[in-house]
């Protein structure tokens, strides 16, 4: 097990060292110079020496290959620029919205996984209709994006209704009451699709595994039926639950970036988003880095944990 | 042929008629918009913000243009830019995959480990990285998507290579004594395409979502071309006072990618029956939701 962890970890710092790479070399792949570039690309007529000033504040004056063991040693000893319009640390920046980003994360995922489990084993178990009604419902929750989902959610509810605010943010320290409010819409907008997959593969999961032989084995020896399904199928059922929903907790990391904006929410949107109409690279390359490495590390705690929940996928 | 009939046949269900039914519709009317749509889609008007009537099907928008003939001029770029990003992606992936399937030792390493780098990358989040180098516009999406898609493509042509190429008729065929180029692109190839339909298909709905969740920041097509994410962001300008724009235009992505999800599964059956007999069917879960 631990030597499976040692394993997954170096292949995770690689894969890093790969995306870090790749990322910096993004930037000299622009044709033509990439500091004038980012500097017209706002609409203004930048000098001649602000160009040159831009060039040596990324460094883009020395050769390709100090360039990048300057940004792999700025990477290891935890720095990742500064923002070139406001000049503060982008560590700082990125640090100041993580949390309230990964916030959001976090309670979709809580609510998609409690909900998906509960109807997928529920439509696997019954069938009939209840299985026709979450068939046709999860189809169209897979089909809503969610930032349509948020706008559509702030006319009903917020403007509409009047019953939640339509957007912003309070600090669970100032009104927990109102810190809670303000997190319920983006979280339902970001957990329509992952609900309904995860619906859908614990559905399918629970069926599949109903087939078993060991499941008839069960039943024959006279255990009750819903300990049955408790204990032996919805158990062994998870392996995939957790897979899919690893996938997608890695697919919000980047993903609450437009629902975040509909709802005015603090985290990591505004700042990428400001990031890329300013062309603000360090703090654009900076968030990705980040996310990508959370990104990476996600799919390691995935994989550790399917080791746990399933002792036969350990090597 | 028999592939095409079980299609036809899986269309003979309302649901699978109505979604390719709306497709066609929409392709249609996206291809003949110059000369289906009543009025300009980006002239401004006079008659700004009216419901709905017999001149303006759905009504105006706060600057006086129909929304109606700007749905339908949206459906233009919208369409080609999944279609765009979808075939990018099909063909990139299907290469790779080859590379990987019927090489050994370092082409496939670098095939199959390249595929795990585009993979750590959350989509939404690379796509903003390229264009603030690129700057927005259809073709940046097209390429961006396009590229990160490809993987998905990658694993399922590097599966069913893999399965395929032990398979009796492509032994015979070697043994006949077929170039391994003929026996690549004439024997392999065509069997492993139909799960590469399948995933085409899904792969549209998805560039979809993401797309138009760019167009709605702004970072994806650019006005004043109508895109359906532009028209949903200015819908939520107006909401308050007419939300028939919000709604004509969140209608329209979200019955595109139902549409085109359906399509997948109905294809998904078609082409593998085996999967369709059985409740509890395994249903291919979308990879990941983006946007």
């Amino acid at each position: 097990m631990l030597a499976m962890i040692g394993k997954r970890l170096a292949v995770g710092l690689v894969l890093l060292w790969v995306v870090a790479t790749v990322v910096f070399l993004a930037l000299h792949m622009v044709p033509g110079d990439p500091a004038r570039i980012i500097l017209t690309g706002t609409g203004a007529t930048p000098t001649e020496e602000a160009i040159q000033n831009l060039r040596e504040q990324l460094g883009l004056h020395l050769p390709l290959w100090e360039q990048y063991t300057r940004f792999l040693g700025q990477l290891l000893t935890g720095s990742l620029g500064e923002s070139l319009r406001s000049g503060t640390p982008v560590t700082e920046l990125v640090g100041q919205r993580l949390p309230r980003t990964l916030q959001l994360v976090f309670a979709t995922t809580l609510v998609s996984v409690l909900f998906g489990v509960l109807f997928g084993a529920l439509a696997g178990r019954r069938g009939g209709w209840i299985d026709r009604v979450l068939m046709v419902v999860t189809s169209f929750s897979v089909a809503i994006p969610a930032y349509v989902a948020a706008v559509v959610l702030v006319y009903f509810v917020g403007v509409q209704m009047q019953w939640l605010p339509s957007g912003g943010y309070v600090p669970f320290s100032d009104d927990p009451v109102g810190h809670i409010q303000t997190l319920i819409m983006p979280t339902i907008s970001l957990s329509l699709a992952f609900t309904a997959v995860v619906a859908r593969m614990t559905r399918t999961a629970v069926l599949s595994v109903g087939e078993q032989d060991w499941v008839r084995t069960g039943r024959s020896v006279g255990l009750k039926e819903s300990r049955v399904f408790s204990r032996h199928v919805l158990r062994n059922s998870l392996t995939s639950v957790v897979t899919v929903s690893g996938l997608q907790m890695g697919a919000l990391l980047g993903g609450t970036v437009i629902v975040e904006r509909v709802f005015s929410w603090p985290g990591l949107s505004e700042l990428l988003i400001n990031g890329v109409t300013t062309r603000d690279y360090p703090v654009v390359q900076g968030t990705v880095l980040v996310i990508a490495a959370l990104f990476v590390l996600l799919n390691i705690v995935v994989d550790i944990l399917y080791g746990f929940i399933d002792p036969r996928g350990r090597d | 042929m028999n592939r095409l009939a079980a299609f036809l046949r899986e269309l003979k269900s309302p649901g699978n008629f109505l979604a390719a039914l709306f497709l066609a519709l929409l392709v249609a009317g996206a291809l003949l918009a110059p000369w289906l749509a009543p009025h300009s889609p980006v002239a401004h008007g006079n008659e700004r913000l009216i419901s709905p009537e017999a001149d303006h099907l759905l009504g105006t928008d706060q600057f006086g243009r129909d929304i109606f003939s700007r749905l339908i001029t949206g459906a233009r770029v919208d369409l080609l830019v999944s279609f765009g990003a979808a075939a990018l992606a099909a063909v990139l992936g299907v290469v790779i995959g080859l590379i990987g399937g019927t090489t050994k030792g370092f082409p496939r390493m670098l095939a199959m480990r390249g595929i795990e780098v585009i993979l750590a990358f959350p989509p939404i989040v690379f796509a903003l990285l390229v264009v603030t180098l690129f700057g927005p516009g259809s073709l940046t999406l097209i390429l961006t998507m396009g590229i990160l898609f490809a993987p998905q493509f990658a694993r399922v042509v590097y599966g069913e290579v893999l399965t395929i190429s032990n398979l009796e008729y492509v032994q015979a065929s070697r043994v006949m004594g077929s170039s391994s180029l003929r026996v690549l692109f004439l024997v392999i190839l065509p069997g492993a395409l139909p799960p590469v339909l399948v995933q085409l298909s899904m792969t549209v709905a998805t560039s979809m979502l993401l797309s138009s969740g760019l167009s709605y920041l702004g970072l994806g097509v650019v006005p004043p071309t109508p895109s359906w994410g532009g028209m949903i962001a200015e819908g939520q300008a107006i909401m308050m006072t007419s939300p028939g724009l919000l709604f004509f235009s969140s209608a329209a992505v979200v019955a595109t990618v139902l549409c085109f999800s359906v399509l997948a599964d109905a294809l998904e059956k078609s082409l593998d029956p085996r999967r369709s007999r059985k409740r509890g069917a395994v249903r291919q879960a979308p990879k990941a939701t983006v946007a």
